[in-house]
């Protein structure tokens, strides 16, 4: 036994001396993936690192989105960082903020002479992590958008027609009634990520302000305006139908999604991403469609904009160790390795030719499910409304706002003096953000 | 004639005392010693840009309703955690320490949740009590109780009480126990002779003999839910609905690690550090006066 291992050591370490290996210059990549999505990372390394022999990109795990973060900021004050750190998108302002620590991916890929055209990328996609004068400063990676996934077998059982799925608010607001009086009275219809659906996107996809200079993208002076009379509007009709379970409550981040897949709540807003959990979970009939809206609102719907996660280069690593990096962007950015991926996990692809190609192969008529966030980010031009957003502090952010909602929804606060105290307060705290970053 | 050892030379004492000072230096001391320094600091997240500037964190908590709030959710929370907890195991303790048949399972059992960690102690509580999934929810529900955690600021409070009050009444059941079999049994005897009902027995002898024991317990306690209650509330209730559970140190890991402000996030542990010294403080100098060793 201990022979055998003995004899496997010497083997791997005479491998390790003998293989060109031992000449590459390492990219490490710290990640949040788990499961398939880990899979998919780790097979995304090895592909790269066998289709060429001078760089080698491990991959590791790091634990949750914000563990990621903090391990990648910890390490930087460290002095160690590693080359590649996925950052949600939540994350997207601290990391612009922080111009010593990262290096801008158009800049990276420009001193490495390899091929990068921010055109060639979606423009929803591309905007969401490009500075004002459109410097893509991250890589997008894995990418969604939020829509409304509803159960096909309850929408039958109340009467409704599955395959006309409620377009707008007041629509949603009747057939959840009529869901809850088919005997879904626990929960009507429900929303997880509360803030990021009935915040951000609502101001993104009703081409309203959700702060001003372009929701934070033009500068860090941005003043939030969430408060106007059709966000107002919009949470009374959620405290209102909260009364009797029409709508019901899920909680801040996803924990609550489950309550789709279990039968409970027979309409779900949430993320595109929650695709794989439905078609693995979820024992009856479902199917996704586009945000409701207001329809009395000018321009609505427009369009929405990204979760999810991209890459960050970080600061203060040889040129010979970018040009490393940037291959690898490149090997991620090709059309066939794009359109797989999407087909594959279910991410959004990331460039315009992808998509195009997995349009063009009809993919979308067995799997309209997977479009439907496509749509949704390109239904119109982006407007200075639906660029994208850009907060600081945005995880604690989201906190507050769902503080304030979660008091309006109990009954504690009439819902124009919960989203003003969440204005209000979010404010304090982008100035204290402004503070820290501007000097 | 007896005969003295005499040690003569200052260094050896000092280097025996050495590993300690060490470790107390280096693992209390000096991370004590950054938090005060880092209180008077803004700093962005990556550490580029550092202002200093007095005591100015100090001065924006303290003008924050929000802090006071949750000072008053950290009373409320220790408050009962302490009393129920404290209550419970000794309540437990006094059945265990009985002639009964079995006492050796029984204590076993009771022992094992000090075991669990407290983000689990949390989970396994949410898994009961989720309005949704939670078996004791759904039977609660059912029973036409809306039970609802998610925005009903009472309920969440309760679960997390309950978790932190479960997850600490092994360890102060342990030490009761421990002190009930101490008190000599011919003392109560003695008073059941003298015809004391099992009630006036516990008032008069076995309280007060157990005084240092529960004192003891009492300064445990109030620095568990101080310091370490906040896995659970992060599993549970994340600090909500609309700040219900925030208690401070909830807050400091929030501000800290999810805000990124470093410089607010210490200057609270430095005053939660005050308060948890004062209340030590007052506990030796006021409650122990009335324990009887």
């Amino acid at each position: 036994m201990l022979n055998r291992r003995f004899m496997l050591a010497v083997a791997a370490a005479a491998a390790l001396v003998s293989s060109p290996a031992s000449a590459q210059v390492e990219i490490q990549w710290w990640h949040a993936m788990t499961g398939a999505n880990n899979e998919v990372v780790v097979k995304l390394a090895e592909e790269f690192n066998a289709s060429q022999r001078e760089f080698r990109v491990v991959p590791t795990y790091k634990g949750s989105y914000p563990d990621t973060m903090n391990a990648g900021i910890a390490a930087f004050r460290a002095g160690n960082a590693p080359h590649i750190l996925q950052v949600f998108e939540v994350g997207t302002a601290t990391m612009m903020a922080a111009r010593g620590a990262i290096k801008p991916v158009y800049q990276l890929m420009s001193e490495a002479n390899e091929p990068f055209d921010p055109q060639a990328y979606l423009p929803a996609v591309a905007g969401y992590y490009s500075t004002s004068r459109g410097e893509m400063l991250s890589f997008p990676f894995n990418s969604s958008s939020s829509v409304m996934w509803y159960n096909k077998d309850a929408f039958r059982r109340a009467g409704l027609n599955p395959d006309q799925p409620p377009r707008t608010w007041p629509d949603v607001f009747e057939a959840a009634k009529k869901l809850r009086a088919a005997g879904y009275d626990k929960c009507g219809f429900s929303s997880a990520w509360i803030t990021w659906l009935n915040i951000e996107q609502f101001s993104l996809w009703h081409n309203v302000p959700l702060s001003t200079r372009a929701n934070g993208i033009d500068g860090f002076d941005t003043e939030l305006r969430f408060n106007s009379p059709l966000h107002v509007r919009h949470l009374q009709n959620l405290v209102e139908l909260q009364r009797d379970n029409t709508f019901s409550y899920s909680g801040r981040t996803n924990t609550g999604e489950g309550r789709f897949t279990s039968g409970e709540c027979p309409i779900m807003l949430t993320s595109s991403g929650f695709y794989g959990n439905v078609r693995a979970n979820a024992k009856f009939e479902w199917a996704n469609a586009a945000m409701p809206y207001y329809p009395d609102v000018a321009g609505a719907p427009q369009n929405s904009t990204l979760g999810g996660a991209s890459l960050w280069v970080m600061g203060g690593r040889p040129a010979a160790e970018y040009r490393g990096v940037a291959r690898f962007f490149t090997f991620l950015s090709d059309v066939d390795r794009q359109a797989k991926l999407h087909t594959d996990s279910g991410y959004l692809p990331i460039t315009r030719a992808a998509y195009a190609k997995v349009k063009a192969s009809g993919f979308y008529v067995q799997n309209p499910y997977l479009e439907t966030p496509l749509l949704e980010l390109t239904n119109k031009e982006p407007t200075e409304n639906s660029r994208g957003l850009r907060l600081g502090n945005m995880v604690q952010l989201r906190d507050v706002w769902a503080e304030e909602i979660e008091a309006a929804l109990a009954g504690q606060k009439p819902a124009q003096a919960a989203l003003d105290a969440a204005v209000a307060r979010g404010n304090t705290m982008l100035r204290q953000f402004e503070r820290t970053v501007t000097r | 004639m007896e005969k003295r050892v005499v040690f003569d030379g200052k260094l050896l004492p000092y280097m025996l005392l050495l590993p300690q000072l060490a470790v107390t230096l280096v693992f209390f001391y000096w991370p004590a010693g950054q938090a005060v320094w880092q209180s008077f600091l803004i700093q962005d997240a990556f550490g580029l840009s550092t202002e200093f500037v007095w005591l100015e964190n100090y001065s924006d908590l303290l003008s924050k309703p929000e802090y006071y709030k949750s000072m008053v959710t950290t009373a409320i929370f220790s408050a009962l955690v302490a009393c129920l907890s404290l209550s419970l195991s000794l309540f437990l303790a006094i059945q265990a320490d009985k002639q009964i048949r079995g006492t050796g399972a029984y204590k076993a059992f009771l022992m094992w949740p000090y075991a669990v960690a407290p983000a689990i102690a949390g989970v396994l509580w949410l898994f009961m009590f989720q309005p949704s999934l939670g078996l004791i929810a759904q039977a609660l529900r059912s029973l036409g109780f809306d039970w609802n955690p998610l925005l009903n600021g009472n309920h969440a409070m309760t679960l997390v009480v309950m978790a932190a009050t479960w997850k600490q009444i092994s360890y102060n059941f342990l030490f009761f126990l421990a002190g009930l079999q101490s008190i000599p049994k011919s003392v109560i005897e003695a008073a059941a002779i003298d015809g004391a009902g099992p009630m006036r027995r516990f008032w008069t002898i076995i309280f007060p003999l157990l005084s240092p024991t529960t004192f003891f317990l009492l300064v445990v306690n109030i620095v568990y839910v101080f310091f370490d209650t906040f896995g659970i509330i992060d599993a549970t209730t994340s600090g909500g609905p609309a700040k219900a559970t925030e208690t401070l140190v909830y807050k400091v890991y929030s501000d800290g690690r999810l805000g990124g402000d470093l410089g607010g996030s210490a200057a609270q542990s430095v005053i939660l550090m005050i308060m948890v010294i004062g209340l030590t403080a007052i506990q030796f100098r006021y409650v122990e006066r009335k324990v009887q060793y």
